[in-house]
């Protein structure tokens, strides 16, 4: 293991801003630019930063793989669950205007659950992967 | 005021523009790994800054500058740590640097 002084020092400085641009992509992706997938990528990208300069274990210790699976699962169900709802207000499969009192407010807390159930299954999927590739041994040594 | 603003724009928007393609064709043209390295990394913090600058003038005292503003920052702070990380990298995994003259070598 090297003393990566300088990077360690940056991605400390780095993370918390990365986590808070991808919750900014996440909350805002109803006005501006952005949404459930890409601010998945975004969160996932500084917890992979973490694991390239702290090492594997650490980040397991930090999101272990079984709460990622959960949060994997989680997230279809939250996505799932909503549409569901709808259907049990009244409407068809994810018909968001069912799901609050005006249809402008079911709209608005309807693509904000979508987004959210995105997210967290985009986020934990693709931390999955980085997971599962860099625990792999190496078959040539 | 605003002819000088304008073009102290242009000259800015310019000029980054000239160094970042300097940079470009550096990568493009010269010999190893480090030499490219040299002419990204280089070029890239001053042509981000006057670019930014540049934009930043434009305009004027606003949210948008403060935004800018903290483009640049994380600009100055991880594109040279990128370098680092690269040329470190590349010098643990045994990458030497060309050294003399190109006829001599």
């Amino acid at each position: 293991m090297h003393d990566h002084l300088i990077l360690r020092i940056i991605a400390k400085m780095f993370i918390p801003f990365i986590l808070l641009f991808a919750l900014y992509v996440q909350f805002h992706g109803d006005y501006g630019p952005g949404g459930g997938f890409q601010a998945g990528v975004i969160f996932a990208s500084a917890l992979i930063l973490y694991t390239l300069i702290f090492g594997l274990e650490t980040a397991m210790r930090v999101v272990s793989p079984t709460a990622l699976r959960i949060l994997a699962a989680s997230g279809v169900l939250i996505y799932g669950g909503t549409g569901v709802l709808c259907m049990l207000r009244g409407g068809n499969f994810l018909e968001y205007s069912m799901l609050a009192a005006t249809p402008l407010a079911g709209q608005h807390l309807g693509i904000f659950l979508i987004e959210l159930g995105v997210g967290t299954t985009v986020f934990a999927v693709m931390v999955m992967l980085f997971y599962g590739f860099s625990g792999r041994k190496d078959p040539s040594s | 005021m605003n002819l000088l603003i304008d073009s102290l724009t242009m000259v800015c928007l310019a000029l980054g523009c000239f160094l970042g393609l300097t940079g470009g064709i550096g990568i493009y043209r010269l010999p190893d790994f480090f030499t490219r390295l040299h002419a990204s990394s280089v070029t890239d913090s001053a042509c981000a800054f006057l670019i930014l600058f540049g934009l930043a003038l434009q305009a004027g005292w606003s949210l948008v500058t403060i935004k800018l503003g903290l483009v640049f920052f994380f600009l100055v702070l991880s594109s040279p740590t990128a370098s680092h990380a690269l040329a470190k990298t590349a010098l643990n995994s045994n990458q030497q640097p060309l050294l003399g003259r190109e006829d001599k070598r």
